[in-house]
């Protein structure tokens, strides 16, 4: 019975409804939006460290583990990593950052490509001059590039001469002493991806290499994989926090302000219920009920945006940002959702509960 | 049987700085099953009375029995009690929820009280009688005033009370629609014995009653 008075007020008012709806939805998607954009972003770097081909890498001393490096590390380590026993194939990486969260790599393209299974390019081919460049197919579309294009970046005009299918590390690629000469970082390497013979010597051989290179951080490609988590991003972290507290807030201040001029709205009705015996629980228990159900469609209506923002981002950054649907946070939101909602009708359920029969029944 | 005994109630509202003595030691006996009509000025206290008697308000003195029930001592949860099991409102203007439909409207007046079991033959017979019975799926909106007012005699007795109080219930109606709702409410407690208190301004309605009490300045007469 009381839902069907709720049901009923809900439909009665149906642009507040709706709009109360869409507002507490845009917390939910605001909390799924940068949730999926971090996993998606974390499970894309992951994908494409994969794709590199790798057994172990060695880093420059002092470098963090998911961060994106520089050019750090000396070149010469580079020939006493390659005679190490078991070791097949070990390439030098040049990062180069470009501001924000994109860089530009630089690689010996030979031994790069055969150590992840070759590139395939879906247009054009490797680089052929000095101040050519290759990127991926999610960079191409996102910045409407083709072969031929121009490419402006390091204070330089590029000609894109290939465009491959991502998944290798990097989206745009130019030659190590290319990007070595222009970062007058000559010798200078970030990284050394490394091919054994066989995996399961990994743990062997890195363990060999730490006793002669006691500063620098050797990981298993298995092992990398695994830090790129949320946990292992501090930052990502307290800004979901941030997220979820204005989420909360956001619930808080839409339903309060939905319930409360409810409420005025309804004096009459409340009084209405207190005549026929109605005592301070039930008035409570129907406003709650209200904003419950306004809580879960908002969180319904907030999922499905998210979809939105998905499809906004795979449409028009696809390279510079990716954002994984993330079902586990599809609870948590909604209930972060309603922690703030039920906040919100707090006073304004408990001013109507405590409202006098009388005063909205005057007769006049 | 003696269903509701006021001796010497008195109730004070204190208004900014002056006391309103809006009842000033009201005497009255009803009887269980009786239909008595309360006339009197305006501002002279009958509201206030009916307010008190069902609960909405708590008098400030004397003592005020409904069904062997004392009022005098009962708290806001009391009161409450009071509303849902013992009296039924009906008001001037008709005070139904916009939108529930009829059936809704005198259904959420049995799940305040906890009831939730079909309505039962009587209670059908007494629609038929109000004229609402193939109403039920239609919202107040869609009623006319004298409808509207018969619902709310419908949901005020849905919960067999032990009396039901109107407050000019056919104060916004015209004759015709008047005379119905009056005619009813005196064939109701006549055919079910329910005890009826009504107030109002007109004379002729106060003789569908089976008595008729003044109230003057606070106080009853020809009780
Ligand atoms: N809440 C209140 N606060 C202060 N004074 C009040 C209050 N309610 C009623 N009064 C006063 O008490 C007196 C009795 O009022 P009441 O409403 O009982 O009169 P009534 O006989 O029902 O009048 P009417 O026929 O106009 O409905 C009036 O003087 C009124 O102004
Ligand atoms: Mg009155």
């Amino acid at each position: 019975m009381v839902y069907k008075l709720v049901y009923e007020n809900l439909k009665h008012r149906p642009v507040r409804t709706l709009l109360s709806s869409l507002a507490i939805g845009l917390g939910v998607t605001m909390m799924l939006a940068l949730v999926g954009v971090g996993e998606g972003m974390l499970e894309d770097q992951a994908n494409r460290a994969r794709g590199v081909g790798a057994d172990l890498v060695v880093r420059a001393p002092g470098s963090s583990v998911v961060g994106m490096g520089s050019l750090s590390m000396n070149q010469k380590i580079l020939d006493y990593v390659r005679a190490r026993p078991h070791v097949t194939l070990a390439t030098p990486i040049g990062i180069h950052s470009t501001g924000g969260v994109s860089s530009i790599m630089g690689i010996n393209y030979d031994e790069f490509a055969a150590m992840s299974g070759g590139f395939r390019f879906r247009e054009g081919r490797q680089f052929a001059a000095p101040d050519d460049v290759i990127i991926d197919d999610l960079y191409a579309r996102e910045k409407k590039l083709k072969v031929g294009s121009v490419l402006h970046t390091m204070n330089r005009d590029w000609r894109v001469s290939g465009i491959f299918g991502s998944g290798k590390l990097a989206r745009v690629m130019i030659p190590l002493t290319v990007l070595q000469e222009l970062a007058s970082a000559n010798g200078k390497i970030t990284m050394i991806y490394v091919k054994l013979d066989n995996p399961a010597n990994t743990q062997a051989v890195i363990d060999a290499m730490k006793q002669d290179l006691p500063e620098y951080p050797i990981y298993a490609m298995e092992e990398l994989i695994k830090q790129f988590s949320v946990n292992n991003l501090p930052e990502l972290k307290a800004f979901i926090g941030v997220v979820v507290s204005l989420a909360v807030l956001f619930g808080f201040l839409v339903v309060f302000l939905a319930m409360y001029t409810a409420v005025l709205e309804r004096t009459r009705e409340i009084g209405i219920l207190k005549a026929l015996g109605a005592g301070p629980g039930y008035v409570l228990g129907i406003l709650l009920r209200e904003t419950v159900l306004l809580a879960v469609i908002g969180s319904l209506c907030g999922i499905a945006m998210s979809y939105g923002t998905r499809w906004l981002i795979a449409t028009f950054i696809p390279a510079s940002m990716i954002q994984a649907i993330v079902y586990s946070w599809w609870p948590i939101a909604s209930l972060i959702t309603l922690a703030g909602a039920v906040l919100g009708v707090l006073y304004p359920a408990l001013k109507a509960a405590r409202q006098d029969a009388l005063d909205s029944l005057s007769y006049d | 049987m003696t269903i509701i005994e006021i001796e010497n109630l008195r109730k004070t509202f204190r208004s900014g700085d002056v006391d309103v003595h809006a009842l000033r030691g009201v005497n009255l006996m009803v009887q269980k099953g009786e239909f008595l009509a309360v006339v009197g000025r305006s501002g002279s206290g009958k509201s206030t009375l009916f307010h008190i008697l069902g609960g909405l308000t708590p008098p400030t003195s004397g003592t005020i029995k409904i069904d062997g029930q004392s009022l005098t001592s009962l708290d806001e949860a009391g009161r409450t009690r009071l509303r849902r099991n013992s009296v039924g409102f009906v008001f001037q203007k008709y005070n139904l929820l916009p939108t529930l439909t009829v059936r809704d409207n005198i259904d959420i007046a049995r799940d305040i009280a906890g009831r939730s079991e079909p309505w039962d033959a009587t209670f059908l017979e007494v629609l038929e009688l109000l004229g609402i019975a193939q109403k039920l799926d239609r919202k107040p909106r869609q009623l006319s005033g004298g409808e509207q007012q018969r619902v709310a005699i419908a949901r005020a007795i849905v919960n067999q009370p032990a009396i039901l109080l109107a407050d000019e219930p056919t104060g916004n109606l015209d004759t015709e629609n008047s005379n119905m709702v009056l005619d009813l409410l005196r064939h109701l407690n006549k055919k079910t014995g329910q005890t009826v208190l009504m107030i109002t301004h007109d004379p002729e309605a106060a003789a569908f009653a089976d008595r008729t009490v003044q109230m003057r300045d606070g106080e009853l007469h020809g009780a």
